[in-house]
């Protein structure tokens, strides 16, 4: 028999029995962030496109969800933050080793964009709405001018936004199931198919709805496409990834992830996107529901099972 | 996952990590550790202090800071017990001072025994209180009438109290309990007891034999740091235990002794030794006496022999045998301490002594070099009283070879017997915890319950205090002066206890007790000063110091007065026994009527589905004392139960599983014990830590943690030769579950 | 200079002073702890072979911890001692998670904490306070670029390893075996 055990020391419930250091407000935060980033994704890419008429929801008002969905999600972090009073302390400096400083850069950029993008379009949904003051009529202004350049980097940040929320976890060579190069890519897809599933939930017109369905489908498949590499991956690697990849292969997250994140989260709704293409009748509301909820269980699931995952000595 | 996380999830079991962890927290703030995480190097003062978390007595320095916090507690270089290094409980220390359930003001019992009520009272009032009680006592049944037991420094001043009153019923369980056997057997061999700490010349040993000592896990500081020194020198280490202790793990010879069967393998030795003639022949021929008995009574105790009994390979027996030999005579076959296990305790430690002998260790470089210490004068008082009433007279002509009180005698002489009542009246219990230090807690509380009156001076609240009458609240060794520790050693030194704070709420060191308790009784002439610092420095000047000086340098050490502590080649020496040398062959023992030479009898084993129970030491705890101190708690929250893996098989029993213990007499243990499977110890044992399953709430931290050993331990073999209590004939059974318990109950 | 601590396991009695006397040098709060004691028992009784070791952060020559701060919090200093800086840290956890070690814990007032390699201490010309206490001298402690300093000597004296090397972060804590 082999035994191995700590003898003395270490009784830290948030280091053992395992890594318990990041509670529900991390996953929210990815979840969110990646949400806002597929939204804006969309938007920008849209706008750019010319296509500002045609899909005018994922243009002009689907991105009102992204302000909010950033800031509760930077309010989850915060929430997470053990020693808030020096939360500035983030904005002191740029470090371009730890994905943490530049997301949290990032995430400033971003956020405000999202904000300056909004308030553009916020007279589509409040009709009645007049700036007070002067100075925020020129601001107005000035970024409807610029807006096509508000786009580009709104493009620019937004996928960074979304492979920022998977580099956050995948560089963590400490927890094997995280160090994955895949999880940036996977993160970013997952994010944009939220925001695809926004948008369809948003869209009263059938023709923009049919397009995201179209456009959700190809990222769903990228996404089973993402996660199956992800597991050969680990699988072909070394005892700890094999390990790692068993949490999900027999162990005790393979219920929670196979049935909510990938049938219920991915295959689900791609099967009922194809049906719905295909002419059926389904409601607009279930896949769309489907993707967001498999993608918020797919971060917790993600988050939780990482911390497990560790090597050993 | 691997087996380190199931493993962690085990030793950081749920429910205690979170105490530890709130507990601590909470402690943060009261200020065990300092708010502010600004480390300091050097403290803002250091007070000399000897440690009294176990009987080695280290020196060390108490630091504190501004604010005069106690900070840390750190070895005295100059000290030989420590040499600057103490151990984890040393260390620990602080959590002595700082535990938020010491007892701070005297307490007076308002029911009956056993129900824990009591109220607060005054000192003077629990003083006249004593002191009335003890003069009824006294005048109604003799002094011989009031029994002390003590364990620990203050308890010198009490004994001087009791001395002055005419009593010798005076024991620590230090004897007894403890190192009763190997003093005993040492005596009657070389006229001499190995001494505490003992003289072993470890750093210096070519080979070191242990017989059950589990150095490593047994911390006494001294023994530890030259056990690495010796691994570092590539002296051969020969473990003999049944479970593969930490010191077998660095052990060149593991010897997995079937238990209770060590006599055999040691008359084995012993037979090798002599008819190989591996001993030291020059030694033997001009120190020791009774070489040709010896030769004929082991003529029959052959490697073999012993293979059947022992279960060791006779190979190993004659490979170490001549380890053994080959270091000779640099070699040492260790005393051990706690050495009562089996009732015929005295014969084994004669085996050890015996081996020495043959080997020629005793007095020589790497074997046991002689103590020497300082005499430290006493104050001149009135000649004690007579004693008319004396420990030995409840067995008469029992235990002659004990020379010192048989602390299990005080306990039987306080229940009355059919015919005679009981001799004990009265208990006056200083610093040791009875009802878990004695076997067979029942029976203790029993004679409790017999008593007309019971004192506990203690720091704790702990099971004896449960059962007192008046409870005295004595301050810890870091806020009291105390006796000048004086222990002899490789040279003579002295060390100095004083305060480094004053004590916590109304505690007072035992000195002062005792002595107001002496004013009250008509004996204040034993108690000359006042102040026990006074009569210190009187000391100290004596011997050529002063409290001023000690107070700087904590520690004072002489050069030897009696030359070389190992024989000079040759040298003629006269050995403190009947024919003046060393007795192979023991005159005392024979003149006693028992057997002068050791043999093997066989022990009961368990029956089916039971298993011997084995205790011993965690390094981290001493006894029952510390597992209440939050940073030592911090190490290790509970003991565990150790079961073989077959045996865990057999029972389904998984790691971590709480389970109960029944014993061969039906007694169910209080507490679950959480069981750790691990191939460390053997299919026909369990094996735990002594000092767990507190039963007194008032211990916030220990309350129910892990089982007592002690409680399982109502099989008692007594040591005919001097009274010891053998405690491990003892086997027990797991109850899985609690609705089991309740129908076993 | 390059500091850098050895320990022998086979010296190692897994008595865990050099925790409690961490804890008390370094105001570590109770239930929690920079340094802690691991034994490993392998075989099946009686033949057995155990391994006590005492470990700590390994001060990785390459740090992940380091890298992944947002703040700069965590840092390396002279000698190799990896360091947090408890005025820049926002308590994000990063780098308790990136450790392979878990040599970190989240201090209760919220930035995190770690062994230091009683840097305080060294000012002093002292030792860390575990190797000061450890009552079998199995910590040895010094600079790997001296020589002959302690801990350079027993290394090139004694068989060594190191935890988790295929992690990449260059430990500079030791194992005797
Ligand atoms: N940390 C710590 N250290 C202490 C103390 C403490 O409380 N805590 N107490 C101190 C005191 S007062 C004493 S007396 C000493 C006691 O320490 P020791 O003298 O070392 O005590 P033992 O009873 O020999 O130690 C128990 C060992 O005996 C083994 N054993 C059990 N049965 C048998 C058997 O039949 N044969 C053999 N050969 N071995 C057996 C057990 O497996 C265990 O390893 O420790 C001292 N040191
Ligand atoms: N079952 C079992 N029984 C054993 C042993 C065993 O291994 N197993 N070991 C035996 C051995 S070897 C020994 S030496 C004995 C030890 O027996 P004890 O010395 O009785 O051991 P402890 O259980 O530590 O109890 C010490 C008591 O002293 C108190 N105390 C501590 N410091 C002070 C102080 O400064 N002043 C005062 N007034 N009180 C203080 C503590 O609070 C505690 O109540 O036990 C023996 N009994
Ligand atoms: S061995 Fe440890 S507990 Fe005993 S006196 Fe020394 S430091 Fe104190
Ligand atoms: S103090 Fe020394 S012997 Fe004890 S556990 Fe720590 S490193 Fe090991
Ligand atoms: S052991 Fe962990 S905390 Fe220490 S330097 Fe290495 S990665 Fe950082
Ligand atoms: S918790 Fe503190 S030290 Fe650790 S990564 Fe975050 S800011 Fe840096
Ligand atoms: S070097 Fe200092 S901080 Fe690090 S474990 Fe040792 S005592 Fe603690
Ligand atoms: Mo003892």
């Amino acid at each position: 028999m082999n035994e191995e055990l700590i003898v003395s020391g270490r009784n830290n419930l948030l280091v053992d029995p395992q890594l318990h250091i990041w509670h529900w407000p991390i996953p929210l935060y990815l979840f969110l962030g990646g949400l806002a980033a597929g939204i804006l994704f969309f938007a920008s890419l849209f706008y750019i496109l010319g296509k500002e008429k045609e899909y005018a929801t994922a243009v002009r008002i689907a991105p009102f969800v992204a302000p909010f969905a950033l800031v509760i999600g930077l309010a989850a972090l915060f929430i997470d933050l053990r020693h808030k009073a020096f939360f500035w302390q983030l904005y002191t400096t740029i470090r371009f080793e730890s994905p943490m400083s530049w997301g949290a850069w990032t995430l400033l950029v971003i956020t405000t964009a999202s904000f300056i993008w909004s308030a553009l379009h916020i007279k589509d949904i409040l009709p009645a709405f007049n700036w007070k003051y002067k100075f925020l009529k020129e601001i107005e202004l000035f970024f409807n001018k610029h807006k096509l350049g508000l786009a580009w980097v709104i493009l620019i940040f937004a996928i960074i936004t979304g492979i920022y929320t998977g580099i956050l976890l995948s560089a963590f060579n400490a927890r094997p199931l995280w160090n994955t190069s895949v999880l940036g890519p996977l993160f970013l897809a997952s994010g944009i198919s939220a925001g695809a599933a926004t948008i369809i939930l948003m869209s009263r017109d059938v023709r923009e709805r049919t397009l995201f369905a179209k456009l959700d489908l190809m990222v769903l498949g990228i996404e089973m496409f993402l996660i199956v590499h992800m597991f050969m991956g680990f699988l072909a690697g070394t005892q700890v990834q094999i390990e790692a990849a068993q949490l999900f292969l027999g162990g005790e997250y393979t219920m929670v992830f196979w049935i909510f994140v990938v049938f219920i989260g991915i295959f689900l709704p791609a099967l009922l996107d194809i049906l719905e293409l295909r002419g059926y009748h389904i409601p607009a509301l279930v896949p769309g529901v489907l993707v967001l909820l498999g993608g918020i269980i797919f971060r917790f699931v993600f988050v939780f099972a990482g911390q497990v995952s560790r090597w050993l000595y | 996952m691997a087996t380190r996380r199931q493993f962690i999830r085990i030793s950081a079991m749920g429910a205690g990590a979170v105490a530890a962890g709130l507990g601590g927290y909470k402690l943060f703030a009261s200020g065990v550790n300092g708010g502010e995480n600004a480390a300091k190097a050097v403290m803002a003062s250091r007070t000399p202090t000897y440690c009294e978390i176990c009987f080695w007595k280290c020196a060390g320095w108490v630091h504190t800071d501004e604010t005069g916090r106690i900070k840390k507690i750190t070895g005295n270089d100059e000290d030989q017990h420590s040499s600057g290094r103490l151990c984890p409980r040393g260390t620990g220390g602080v959590g002595m001072y700082y535990d938020e359930a010491r007892l701070t003001r005297p307490l007076i019992r308002t029911e009956e025994r056993g129900a824990q009520s009591f109220r607060e009272a005054t000192w003077e009032e629990a003083l006249d209180y004593i002191a009335e009680k003890t003069k009824a006592v006294a005048e109604k049944y003799g002094a011989g009438s009031l029994a002390l037991f003590n364990h620990g420094s203050g308890g010198k001043y009490f004994t001087d109290l009791f001395k002055a009153l005419g009593s010798d019923s005076i024991a620590a369980p230090s004897f007894a309990q403890c190192r009763g056997p190997r003093d005993t057997a040492f005596i009657a061999t070389f006229g001499e007891q190995p001494g505490s700490p003992e003289n072993t010349d470890i750093r210096d040993t070519r080979c070191l034999v242990l017989i059950g000592s589990h150095i490593g896990e047994n911390m006494h500081n001294g023994q530890v740091q030259e056990m690495s020194d010796a691994i570092d020198n590539g002296a051969t280490i020969i473990t003999v235990d049944p479970r593969f202790s930490t010191a077998a793990g660095k052990s060149k010879y593991w010897l997995p002794v079937k238990p209770a069967t060590d006599i055999a393998l040691l008359l084995a030795w012993i037979h090798e030794i002599v008819y190989n003639n591996y001993y030291d022949r020059q030694y033997v021929e001009k120190y020791c006496y009774g070489l040709e008995e010896l030769k004929s009574h082991v003529a029959g105790f052959t490697p073999e022999w012993a293979y059947g009994i022992t279960t060791i390979n006779p190979n190993l027996i004659r490979e170490t045998a001549r380890e053994m030999a080959n270091a000779s005579p640099s070699v040492i076959i260790h005393p051990g301490r706690h050495v009562t296990w089996y009732g015929d305790d005295t014969q084994r430690l004669r085996a050890v002594a015996i081996l020495n002998a043959l080997l020629g260790s005793w007095g020589r470089r790497g074997g046991f070099f002689s103590l020497e210490g300082k005499d430290l004068p006493s104050y001149p008082h009135p000649e004690f009283p007579k004693v008319t009433k004396s420990w030995r007279d409840w067995n008469p002509g029992k235990y002659n070879l004990a020379d010192s009180p048989v602390s299990n005698v005080l306990v039987d002489a306080s229940i009355p017997e059919p015919g005679r009542d009981a001799m004990i009246k009265a208990w006056f219990v200083y610093g040791t915890n009875l009802p878990l230090t004695i076997p067979d807690t029942e029976h203790t509380i029993k004679a409790i319950q017999n008593l007309d009156f019971i004192v506990a001076i203690d720091t704790m609240p702990m099971e004896i205090t449960g059962w007192a009458d008046v409870v005295l609240p004595e301050c810890t060794y870091l806020e009291r002066y105390d006796v000048l520790r004086a222990s002899p050693h490789r040279k003579p030194a002295i060390a100095l206890r004083m305060p480094a704070r004053e004590p916590l709420g109304e505690s007072k060191p035992a000195y002062w007790m005792a002595r107001e308790l002496a004013l009250r009784l008509g004996k204040q002439d034993y108690f000359h000063f006042e102040k026990l610092e006074e009569m210190l420095d009187w000391q100290l000047l004596k011997v050529g110091s002063s409290l001023e000086e000690m107070k700087k340098i904590g520690v004072k050490t002489w050069e030897r007065e009696t030359g070389s502590p190992y024989f000079a080649d040759g040298e003629d020496i006269e050995f403190n026994t009947n024919t003046g040398k060393i007795e192979l062959y023991s005159t005392s023992l024979e003149n006693e009527g028992f057997d002068p030479m050791p043999s093997y009898t066989p022990h009961p084993e368990p029956p089916e589905g039971y298993y011997r129970l084995i205790y011993g030491r965690a390094p981290m705890h001493t006894f029952s004392r510390t597992s209440n101190n939050a940073n030592l708690f911090d190490l290790m929250d509970e003991n565990t139960l150790w079961v073989n893996p077959r045996v865990a098989k057999e029972w389904g029993l998984s790691n971590g599983q709480p389970v109960y213990l029944k014993n061969q007499d039906d007694i169910l243990s209080d507490f679950p014990i959480k069981v750790r499977v691990t191939e460390r110890i053997r299919w026909d044992s369990v094996y735990m830590v002594h000092g767990f399953g507190h039963r007194d709430k008032k211990l916030t931290r220990a309350y129910g943690r892990g089982a007592s050993d002690t409680q399982m331990i109502t099989n008692v073999i007594v040591d005919p030769v001097m009274g010891g209590t053998g405690m491990r004939g003892n086997f027990v059974t797991f109850i899985t579950d609690i609705k089991d318990k309740e129908a076993a109950s | 200079m390059r500091y850098a601590m050895a320990v022998d396991t086979k010296k190692c009695v897994g008595c865990s002073d050099c925790v409690v006397a961490c804890q008390t040098e370094n105001d570590v709060p109770i239930g929690f702890c920079r340094d802690w004691i691991v034994e490993t028992n392998d075989g099946t009784y009686p033949q057995l072979v155990t391994e006590i070791r005492s470990e700590r952060c390994n001060h990785c020559e390459n740090a992940p911890c380091v890298r992944c701060c947002p703040t700069g919090a965590s840092h390396i200093t002279d000698g190799g001692i990896v360091l947090v800086n408890k005025r820049k840290c926002i308590g994000c956890g990063a780098c308790i998670a990136s450790c392979p070690y878990d040599a970190r814990y989240p201090h209760p007032d919220g930035f995190v904490d770690k062994c230091t390699f009683c840097e305080h201490r060294l000012k002093e010309g002292m030792k860390p306070a575990c190797v000061s206490v450890c009552p079998t001298r199995c910590l040895y402690f010094g600079d790997l670029d001296d020589v002959n300093s302690d801990v350079s000597r027993v290394l090139a004296r004694r068989k060594h390893k190191s935890l988790i090397p295929e992690a990449g972060t260059n430990p500079q804590l030791y194992f005797l075996i």
